[in-house]
């Protein structure tokens, strides 16, 4: 429990600076879309969700894992279409390359 | 709970790649070219550890995980295909969603494992639910604002920030009291409930340029809790994605603060809108010089290079497709046209780009403030639609001005500037704009879809003739 306890602490730290470093190139124009999919990203929770709900412990678990799976399954869905859909209009005006 | 699952390896194997395809999602993310490849990556990473979750032997009921997806799925996709100006409202509820599974499950694992919680559990826990309950009811209370449910007008009352502050302080100190007695599991109901009243009391100060800072604050807050339920959890992946969340909700929050002239201190204490006082002096009347579409459209015509500052106005009056028009009849006639957006221009970080992009303006048309302010000086028309106070040159020169030392848009070094406004009312700041009454300022008055509708009838007009 100790080690993997300082494990997942190394891997919070450098997973910040990775966060850091990468979300700083992005470019502003991009900032909205940026949100969203990190939103999405961030549903990977459900995984969580899902495996409280599996295991079947206890009545209270079932009932708001599965209210956690379906805030989170929205947000995967709504995050991701949304992200794209976004995306999908910036466009340049030089022609692109085919 | 043992979430290292039974067919451990190949699992553990499937949330490593699934890491590695969140961190090139958002490394793709930095150029519009290969933004969309990101999502592509997201997906897949989403695809592979949820499927290969659900293959865990571990999950011994199916039931309710299916009717839970089938139901989120059918929430989720309407929640998709939002209009891109309710794009910071559904941002806000998302924040709230995730916040809430953050915090669900957070609650599930107190009781299960509770009374004999390690420390550090406790701890992580006390954090994933405290941020977790206050993210929920805060992003609740931003959307409403922002869907104009609630009302947008900021409540503030003296002593407001230390009787938010004793409300959170009440609910980290149970959460430490709990992390020593963690069998007192009657006070965990507590360290949930006063972070909720404290997510409502949090937003109750904010008006409506204010959130831009929030949400971006709030996505940080639910990344942060997520990381916290991965260290519940003991999921790297989790911890990883809540890692990169809360990363780029803090780095739009300092971008965001850093653009309003805040403190960050100030802005993570939630003390927002406080300097509203009114600033209402120097009204007098001063005159300034107003012209119609016909003389604004000739004097557009004859620029050889016009930067448009488009403002959350523009926005509101739904004239970015008649901006575009004008965009098209301008560089039809060889005229250079850019676009100059202020970081903190619409209702979230980026929103300004997304809805000129929406109406088919060249992203490469578009430049943040750092790119365009050097350009000002060569421009020959600066036109101002639906922005005050980021043109105003007060915040440059004027230190008594409240908003001295925020970084503005430099229209005033352009040859000409126009604005388009409905009247000589001051900004949400209550400031009066010096750049109005310059000499080589005209105003437009009138609605900012019309006004420009109407240059671009006189423009086309011409070209006919």
């Amino acid at each position: 429990m100790k080690m993997d306890l300082i494990t997942s602490l190394y891997v919070f730290m450098l997973a910040g600076f990775i966060g850091f470093e990468v979300i700083r190139r992005v470019s502003p124009l991009l900032h909205t879309p940026l949100m969203s999919l990190t939103n999405a990203l961030d549903a990977i929770a459900v995984v969580g969700a899902i495996l409280l709900v599996g295991a079947h412990k206890s009545r209270l678990s079932t009932i708001l894992g599965t209210i956690a799976i379906v805030a989170a399954t929205s947000n995967v869905v709504g995050g991701f279409m949304i992200t794209d859909r976004m995306l999908k209009m910036f466009k340049s005006s030089r022609p692109q390359k085919p | 709970m043992n979430l290292m699952p039974s067919n451990g390896l190949l699992l553990e194997i499937t949330y490593l790649i699934a890491t590695a395809l969140f961190i090139l999602s958002l490394m793709w993310m930095s150029s519009p070219k290969t933004a969309r490849h990101g999502v592509w990556a997201g997906e897949l990473g989403m695809l592979l550890a949820v499927g290969g979750t659900l293959l865990d032997r571990g999950i011994l009921d199916y039931k309710w995980i299916a009717i839970a997806l089938v139901l989120g799925t059918i929430i989720g996709v309407p929640l998709g295909r939002v209009h891109m100006t309710a794009v910071p409202q559904r941002t806000a509820l998302s924040h709230a969603f995730g916040a809430l599974c953050v915090t669900l499950v957070g609650t599930s694992e107190f009781y299960l494992r509770s009374p004999d919680i390690p420390p550090f559990v406790m701890a992580v826990l006390g954090l994933e639910v405290i941020l977790g309950s206050l993210t929920f009811t805060g992003s609740l209370m931003a959307s409403g604002k922002l869907q104009e449910i609630l009302p947008q007008r900021p409540i503030t009352y003296k002593g407001q920030n230390v009787v938010n502050l004793g409300v959170l302080a009440i609910a980290v100190g149970l959460a430490i009291f709990l992390v020593i007695h963690p069998d007192r599991t009657h006070l965990f109901p507590l360290i949930v409930g006063i972070p909720l009243l404290f997510g409502v009391l949090m937003i109750i100060p904010i008006g409506g340029a204010d959130m831009p800072t929030v949400i971006s604050l709030l996505n940080s807050y639910a990344g942060l809790s997520a990381a916290a339920m991965g260290f519940v959890l003991n999921s790297k992946l989790l911890i990883v994605a809540g890692a990169l969340d809360g990363a780029s909700g803090f780095i739009l929050s300092v971008n965001m603060s850093k653009a309003m002239n805040r403190s960050f201190s100030n802005v993570l204490f939630g003390a927002f809108g406080q300097e509203q006082a009114a600033v209402a002096g120097g009204a007098e009347a001063r005159s300034v010089r107003s012209a119609t579409a016909e003389e604004a459209a000739a004097i557009l015509a004859a620029a050889n290079k016009v930067v448009i500052v488009p403002g959350y106005g523009m926005a509101v009056a739904q004239a970015q497709h008649k901006v575009r028009e004008l965009y098209d009849a301008l560089t039809k006639r060889g005229v250079d046209v850019k676009f100059g957006i202020h970081p903190v221009a619409g209702r979230m970080p980026g929103h300004m780009n997304v809805l000129l992009a929406e109406a088919d303006i060249p992203y490469d048309k578009l430049l943040d403030m750092d790119e365009i302010n050097g350009e000002f000086p060569q421009t020959d028309v600066a036109l101002v639609i639906g922005a005050n106070d980021v043109t105003n040159p007060a915040a440059r020169s004027d230190h008594a001005s409240p908003i001295y030392g925020m970084p503005i848009l430099d229209v005033d070094k352009a040859r000409t500037v126009m604005v388009i406004k409905r009247s000589m009312s001051p900004g949400f700041a209550g400031i009066d704009n010096p750049l109005y009454y310059l000499d080589k300022t005209l105003m437009l008055f009138g609605d900012a879809k019309s006004f420009v509708n109407a240059i671009v009838r006189e423009l086309h007009g011409d070209g006919q003739s």
